[in-house]
């Protein structure tokens, strides 16, 4: 006698704790192998492109906060260099010595959350995650010290930044720089003697170097799968050429290439926020530029390296005070266009492994 | 440094391999006519001395009497990049064809646009809308779409 066996439909999200907000995937397992997934995208999706027609480029900058809420700065960032490249702007030193210290805390704050997030999902369940929390607590601080605010910034401004830092800014900086070493090293070490992290992790969601360019996958995604293209080196925007700093790549593209290439990011991170201390003198932090601000009529495409990816705003102006279209190039959802790829074939219980590996953050996804 | 190739150059190399494909070239842009555009964008990936193996960004813009569809495009190898343009009239139907097949990250990129501003990309292997449910009536990013 033949027994009949039947595929099954698993739903996994919108809301689960392992799937960084509400993205959702339907699942179809042969027994525990996955057959098929289809991915649901839009439970967050609050046409912030739209909305971005009817508001003037400085009201803007608000809904960047909103697009990937664990890095609002470098989504900030992206936008003003876009906005700067569409109309001219020149933007004083002091101004991107502070959004350079500011983008590369928020790469390690994002990546730490990645980090923890991906071991939450390999069933470290919260003790790790708690343990990243705790650094980037401290670098939160240092945004609240600099802007009032811990997750929506609104801190950097067309042709400079809102606020000066306070004169406790540095000093403070300087401690968190001095320590942050050390704890991303501790983990390392707990990590990597780790057998069950090296076992779920090695050789597992492995994204070959063709078919992560094919993908258009960007950031460490790309990078871990062995392709030496950072936005910071290929085309270096702010003041990124003045900086010596290492394009951390892996060999394999697996879940573990992709957490040693952020782990190895956030070294350079700091070794990055550490030169820009010692150059930073002080100056003016902002240009004047017309209350009434009306770039010319045309089009640019400003992008920076974000913690997830190449980030980048493709705006067109028709001359008025509002942009005619708002285009941001989101990293978390054109890294997620491989996931089908990295999922049919692999059993159910690394799914989350590969997924939390992506890092994505829903607000970005659906916009 | 990412290049902006000069358009008029890329544009000259195209209309040798297809005579009459451009229509016209400015700044960082070629616009190329919408039939002619797969065989140009494949042309563009594996022509050498421009190897544009990585589609960055796939997006439109609605300017009322036609759309425009941007491909935005960067060799990785030689880290320079084109904007290849193609201007659809029909607002009814407007078609083009897929560039799954060239370059998979254009996958949910296509999606998005057919979702709001819906353009229809022929042979892309799951043509539905993306953000919106079904029954969604309009395009929003259409500049005549009322709520």
């Amino acid at each position: 006698m033949v027994l009949k066996t039947e595929t099954f439909m698993l739903n996994a999200g919108p809301q689960h704790p392992s799937t960084h907000g509400v993205f959702r995937m339907r699942l179809t397992l042969d027994g525990e192998v996955i057959q098929d997934m289809e991915p649901v995208f839009g439970y967050l999706h609050r046409g912030i492109e739209k909305l971005a027609e009817g508001l003037s480029y400085s009201q803007n900058m608000v809904f960047t906060d909103r697009l990937d809420y664990l890095a609002s700065m470098t989504n900030n960032h992206a936008y003003v260099v876009s906005v700067e490249k569409l109309a001219g702007v020149q933007v004083p030193e002091r101004a991107e010595y502070l959004r350079v210290i500011m983008a590369e805390l928020m790469r390690i704050s994002s990546h730490l959350m990645a980090v923890g997030f991906l071991l939450n999902d390999l069933g470290a369940f919260m003790t790790p995650l708690l343990y990243m929390y705790r650094e980037r607590e401290k670098i939160l601080d240092l945004f609240d010290m600099v802007c009032g605010q811990r997750l929506t910034y609104n801190y950097m401004r067309i042709g400079g930044v809102s606020q000066d830092v306070p004169e406790e800014f540095l000093p403070a900086l300087k401690r968190l720089i001095d320590s942050l070493p050390r704890f991303i090293e501790e983990y390392e070490q707990l990590l990597m003697t780790n057998e069950i992290m090296l076992v779920r992790t090695k050789d597992v969601g492995t994204l070959s170097k063709e078919l992560a360019i094919s993908y258009s996958a960007a950031g460490p995604v790309l990078r871990a799968s062995g392709v030496k293209w950072d936005i910071r080196k290929a085309d270096p925007y702010s003041l990124y050429s003045r900086f010596n700093f290492e394009v951390p790549v892996g060999t394999k593209g697996d879940v573990y290439d992709r957490y040693r290439v952020r782990i190895a990011e956030m070294h350079q991170s700091i070794s990055i926020i550490k030169q820009a201390m010692e150059q930073i003198q002080p100056g003016d932090i902002q240009t004047k530029i017309s209350r009434i601000f009306k770039p010319a009529k045309g089009e640019a495409y400003g992008h920076i390296e974000g913690p997830k990816g190449e980030l980048g705003f493709y705006l067109v102006s028709d001359g008025s005070a509002n942009p005619y279209r708002w285009h941001m190039r989101p990293p978390s959802l054109i890294n997620l266009t491989a996931l089908r790829e990295l999922l049919i074939g692999v059993k159910i219980a690394d799914a989350m492994a590969i997924f939390g590996s992506i890092d994505i953050c829903v607000g970005e996804v659906d916009r | 440094m990412t290049v902006a190739l000069e358009a008029s150059a890329v544009a000259a190399k195209l209309e040798a391999a297809f005579p009459g494909c451009t229509v016209e070239s400015g700044d960082n842009s070629v616009f190329i006519k919408p039939e002619l555009l797969l065989n140009v964008l494949s042309f563009l990936k594996t022509t050498s001395g421009l190897n544009f193996d990585y589609l960055n960004f796939l997006t439109a813009v609605d300017y009322q009497t036609h759309f425009e569809v941007v491909y935005n495009l960067v060799s990785l190898d030689h880290n320079h990049s084109i904007n290849i343009k193609t201007r659809l009239t029909d607002r009814e139907k407007p078609v083009l064809p897929s560039a799954v097949s060239l370059w998979r990250g254009a996958d949910f990129q296509e999606r998005e646009l057919f979702d709001l501003f819906g353009i229809n990309f022929t042979g892309h292997p799951n043509m539905k809308r993306i953000f919106l449910w079904d029954g969604f009536q309009g395009y929003p990013l259409r500049k005549d779409f009322k709520q």
